[in-house]
């Protein structure tokens, strides 16, 4: 166990090395001079080879591309993350500002996925072709389709009309005022729960039915078990291993996902900080924040394959 | 087309509606009431009626003649990106899959990294970085599928080659290229289908939050994303100008998943189980699941996040 999980923290580690790299790439060499993207054309044009200079050298813009990068890698380790080009703020008060928000909407989204779709997958896979099956896999199907942030826009408009409600203008933490935090996050949370839910749905449903159909699934039912203790003590706990997986890679369209429902419900969370940032052209926090994300993602996968291997010891020997 | 209308009407609705989609994209200027870019300024805001069925915009521009003008930009890229993302990924990955070694090692490290941006993310990044533009946005996102084409399509052509025929190849002194490109690769084109079909959709929706988000392409050009985008920008915003964009681009992501479905479930469940259900991803083995004999834990593993 420990050798997998050493090797398993390592294979992240570099993975989130590579992310940083290509990253920095992105953001460095592909958009020829980072002036033009951040005073606009005509701005560039007007502006004097000295002040250029000035310019590039406050911006930390004037080194060679490596050393650039490993002062990026300082300023993350010391945890300040650099500074916006606009805002005097570093990234590390933004992040920390506006990152609660978007944490609890991941983490209440992840949530309401599992609240919804594991029952509504078991109902479903207990009597496949029945009705609840016809329902529920017509609603998956839509709910994968349907896009969330639209959805967003389809329910503000109708909480506006029927509410009056208002999108948030200020970050309301938790801890602050549980009440407005909570009216702040529920709508998205909910948009990408349900969407979540559908993938969850379907792949309990399909779980659920391959190992219903095995022979400890039978054994168990001659014995003389009730079918919901079949189906939930016997049934359930080897088809939610492949389901556990899936909410790692789930969470990847959650935080995807989560930027334009973000936008769409005017939450003032991280995703629209990152997309303000993006029409800026404010290159550090871009970088700053879509590391962030990878990270995110990266780690969160990371644990998702340990516990699996906690969960079903044929992977811990491998 | 038969046998899939045989088999699964739903799958057969779904390219019967993909198509007509695709006929409206290209026959637009013909079917478009009026001028999507036209201005009209004494019908500001107007809610649907019988002269404009999708009502009109902030500047009195017909919403159902930008719908269909739509169609035309959002299908343009999500196809672009998808020939050039998906197609150059496979290719890739067909190479990976049967040269093998180190190349192929190194090729997915590579794919795993891009993966762990979420799709969103990255193609917003990169269309920042090389500029808002119709070629700019279909860069992006095509990067954003180049991977997923690629992991998919290398565990097919990892399987194909062991197969004796591509064996029989090599001993007959074929060139590896020339093995690659006659026999293994044929054998990919299947699953590339599939691949290609539900990848659309997933494009769409791509463009469509690049739209949303003003990262996309830009205005007046109607696309489905910045019709959205611009629906907000009002103080109240409009229903209709919400409404039908949303509509269409739920509409036709629906159609090629459907479609998608149909394809892979027609193809032979036998020829390569876990692959095919690697292919549609999350979840999406639901209706083979009695045709198949791959395991949960077989198939959780060829996912994204899962090493």
């Amino acid at each position: 166990m420990q050798k997998y999980l050493l090797r398993r923290g390592l294979f992240a580690l570099s993975t989130v090395i590579g992310v940083s790299l290509i990253v920095f790439v992105v953001l460095r060499i592909l958009p020829g001079d980072p002036l033009v993207a951040l005073l606009g054309v005509e701005g560039h044009s007007k502006m004097s080879p000295a002040d250029r200079v000035i310019i590039m050298k406050d911006l930390g813009l004037s080194d060679s591309l490596p050393v650039q990068y490993v002062r990026w890698l300082r300023d993350i380790a010391s945890g300040q993350l650099g500074k916006s080009f606009f805002r005097g703020d570093t990234v590390r008060d933004l992040i920390l500002h506006r990152g609660p928000l978007s944490a609890e909407i991941a983490i209440l989204a992840l949530v309401i996925s599992w609240l919804v779709g594991l029952p509504v997958g078991i109902l479903s896979a207990v009597r496949p072709n029945g009705w609840a099956d016809a329902i529920t896999r017509f609603f998956s199907i839509l709910f994968i389709a349907i896009p969330g942030f639209w959805l967003s826009m389809l329910l503000v408009l109708a909480l506006l009309f029927w509410f009056g409600y208002k999108s948030p203008i200020l970050v309301v933490h938790l801890w602050e005022d549980p009440w407005q935090n909570l009216q702040i996050i529920i709508g998205p949370a909910i948009v990408l729960g349900l969407a979540q839910g559908a993938y969850i749905a379907r792949m309990s449903r399909s779980c659920l039915l391959e190992v219903i159909r095995e022979d400890y699934v039978r054994t168990a039912r001659a014995k003389g078990a009730v079918e919901r203790a079949v189906v939930l003590r016997h049934a359930l706990p080897n088809a939610l291993l492949p389901v556990v997986t899936i909410s790692g890679v789930l969470l990847g369209f959650v935080l995807g996902g989560s930027v334009a429902v973000e936008q769409a419900f005017g939450v003032p969370g991280l995703g629209r900080a990152l997309v303000t940032a993006i029409i800026e052209r404010d290159i550090i926090v871009v970088q700053n924040l879509v590391l962030l994300y990878a990270l995110i993602f990266v780690v969160v996968n990371a644990l998702v394959d340990l516990s699996y291997a906690w969960l079903d010891p044929r992977i811990r020997y491998q | 087309m038969l046998s899939l209308l045989r088999q699964n009407w739903l799958s057969a609705a779904g390219g019967i509606v993909a198509l007509l989609i695709v006929l409206v994209a290209l026959a637009a200027p013909l079917i478009a009431p009026r001028d999507p870019l036209k201005a009209d300024f004494r019908h500001m805001n107007k809610p649907p009626s019988t002269e404009a069925f999708f009502g009109t915009d902030q500047v009195g521009r017909d919403a159902l003649s930008r719908v269909i003008y739509g169609a035309r930009t959002s299908l343009f890229v999500a196809f672009s990106a998808v020939l050039l993302g998906t197609t150059l990924g496979s290719l890739w990955g067909v190479a990976c899959g049967y040269l093998g070694g180190r190349f192929d090692a190194l090729s997915q490290r590579v794919m795993e990294i891009f993966q762990s941006f979420p799709d969103l993310i990255l193609a917003m990044a990169i269309s920042m970085a090389i500029g808002t533009g119709l070629p700019a946005v279909i860069v992006a996102i095509a990067i954003t599928r180049v991977p997923f084409g690629g992991r998919v399509i290398r565990s097919v052509a990892l399987s194909v080659s062991a197969m004796p025929f591509v064996e029989a190849g090599r001993a007959a002194g074929a060139s590896q290229f020339r093995v690659m490109a006659l026999h293994v690769l044929p054998q990919c084109v299947a699953p590339y289908l599939v691949l290609a079909t539900t990848h659309l959709g997933v494009a769409i929706v791509i463009e469509a939050a690049l739209g949303f988000l003003g990262v996309g392409v830009p205005p007046p050009t109607p696309t489905w994303g910045n019709m959205l985008a611009d629906a907000i920008t009002g103080l109240v915003p409009q229903w209709w100008l919400v409404l039908f964009p949303g509509l269409a681009i739920t509409v036709t992501v629906l159609a090629f998943n459907l479609l998608g479905d149909g394809i892979r479930d027609s193809l032979d469940p036998k020829l390569a189980p876990t692959v095919l259900r690697l292919v549609t991803g999350v979840g999406r083995g639901a209706r083979t699941a009695g045709a198949t004999t791959a395991t949960p834990a077989t198939s959780a593993h060829g996912q994204p996040g899962a090493a």
